[in-house]
């Protein structure tokens, strides 16, 4: 008679599986959060030095562009932290992985951030070059609604004295919010916006210039490593503070 | 009562039924959003300078937020009732599908909360010195509208009725959910204000209030799942 399952199939997902232990990914996350940041300051710098001092005036714009290179990349990670909260939120949710769950919190305030910073930015592009601070356009309104969406997300889930039924419900509506992404997205096709059209995202090449399109391309993996190195610190703190109680945390040493 | 007698739709009709019965039986249910409804509109008129102009062009938008508002009041009484005595339970419970129950609870609410503030807006359409037209579509707007605040209404209830003093935590939830239909809603009638078709505004309304009919249940049996278990 045959095993029924033959030794080598655990050890071959295991590398995937590990990520839902509390006590690995909890290394893992204190290993390459460090990393991640590393490499994120570097391209910070980098993208910086190259969009301050090295790119060229914008002939119609003048030096005020150059807020683009938080902007953009602030606008993106907002939308794609979104993204990744929602999808986290959807496996603890289906699977019961305390790990996303606890993941989806530690998204959560830094979407928040993005998408706070991505406004206060472009209100600050906006006065010079619209004449105005805020307009009541389709873009701007439905960012709007996603910082509303990030705040609803993190109160919900801390109105639950029990944490499990916090994340449970939180993730319901971390997944009902997915329907402004594609809005937010599109909605510079579908109405007429004061805000300009993709550049970047668009079929054909881009109708940028390389000299700003490097330093933005660069600023853009920079927020991206950002935004993993800050997920996984957070995810340390949001581990220690559930697994309290087991084991390998009260194994931890303390210094 | 034996359960499988029931078809579902029989189900959901004794919800509907027994939430109508219970909010004749108070009637103050039925008569606070309107109430509501018109006293928050007419306060804009009596806090700004009542130029007719002025009017016009703030009442479709001040009249709808009065509507979410209003919705938004009333949503409590949907399910916290329920989960105050045990009944949430057992309706959860029950053999029969409890999306179809939920949508027999949006169903009572919105004839209760959402249709008396449809019939009562074109006389608020006349405190905000709004032409016949734009009353009319006002009132489609609202019609088309109202339902799917009832509906996403629900799925935000659902997800909260086990904390207590959920009421400002509810709101932060629903009215970011709430804001096309406010968009849409308000779009339509400035439309007509302006001379052009209201239709493309008509038609998102309804198809966002359809997609919530078609969804909002589903999200609103599994909120509830969470919230009493």
């Amino acid at each position: 008679m045959e095993s029924v399952k033959s030794p080598a199939k655990p050890k071959k997902w295991l590398w995937f599986h590990r990520f839902g232990s509390p006590a690995w990914i909890y290394g893992f996350a204190g290993r390459w959060s460090g990393r991640f940041g590393l490499i994120a300051g570097l391209l910070f710098l980098t993208g910086l030095y190259l969009g301050l001092v090295v790119a060229p005036p914008d002939y119609q714009m003048g030096d005020s562009y150059r807020i683009i290179f938080i902007h953009v990349p602030s606008a993106w990670l907002s939308m794609f932290s979104y993204a990744i909260l929602a999808i986290s939120a959807g496996i603890g949710l289906v699977w019961h992985i305390k790990v996303a769950d606890m993941a989806a919190r530690s998204i959560a305030p830094l979407g928040a951030m993005f998408t706070f910073c991505a406004l206060v930015t472009g209100s600050l592009w906006g006065k010079p070059t619209w004449g105005t601070y805020w307009v009541w356009d389709a873009r701007l309104t439905s960012e709007l609604v996603l910082l509303f969406l990030f705040i609803g997300f993190m109160a919900l889930s801390d109105a639950f004295e029990d944490r499990r039924t916090g994340a449970r419900a939180s993730a319901v509506l971390a997944l009902i919010g997915i329907v402004n992404l594609p809005i937010i997205h599109f909605s510079v096709e579908w109405w007429n916006t004061l805000h300009q059209g993709s550049t970047v995202t668009r079929m054909g090449r881009p109708t940028m210039d390389t000299s700003m399109l490097v330093p933005l391309l660069v600023m853009f993996a920079g927020f991206n490593f950002y935004f993993i190195a800050a997920v996984l610190k957070r995810l340390r703190v949001q581990l220690l503070d559930q697994e309290r109680r087991t084991r390998w945390v009260r194994e931890l040493p303390h210094d | 009562m034996a359960d499988h007698d029931l078809s579902m739709w029989s189900a959901m009709w004794s919800v509907i039924r027994r939430d109508l019965l219970i909010s004749f039986r108070e009637r103050g249910d039925i008569l606070q959003p309107v109430l509501f409804f018109i006293i928050v509109v007419s306060l804009f008129p009596l806090a700004v300078i009542p130029e007719p102009q002025l009017l016009r062009q703030a009442g479709p938008g001040i009249i709808w937020v009065a509507a979410l508002l209003a919705t938004l009041l009333a949503l409590d009484g949907m399910f916290r009732p329920d989960y105050e005595d045990g009944t949430l339970e057992q309706i959860i419970l029950s053999a029969h599908p409890l999306s179809m129950l939920v949508l027999g609870k949006v169903v009572a609410h919105w004839l209760v909360a959402g249709l008396p503030l449809v019939i009562i807006s074109p006389l608020l359409g006349l405190l905000m010195q709004l032409p016949v037209d734009a009353i009319v579509i006002l009132l489609l707007a609202l019609l088309l509208g109202t339902p799917a605040l009832s509906l996403l209404g629900a799925v935000g209830v659902g997800l909260t009725v086990g904390i207590r003093k959920s009421g400002v935590l509810l709101s932060l939830v629903i009215l970011p959910l709430y804001v096309p239909v406010l968009i849409f809603g308000s779009g339509a009638v400035h439309a007509t204000l302006s001379g052009l078709d209201p239709s493309p505004h008509l038609l998102l309304l309804a198809a966002f209030s359809l997609f919530s009919m078609a969804l909002c249940p589903l999200a609103g049996a599994s909120a509830l799942r969470i919230s009493v278990n």
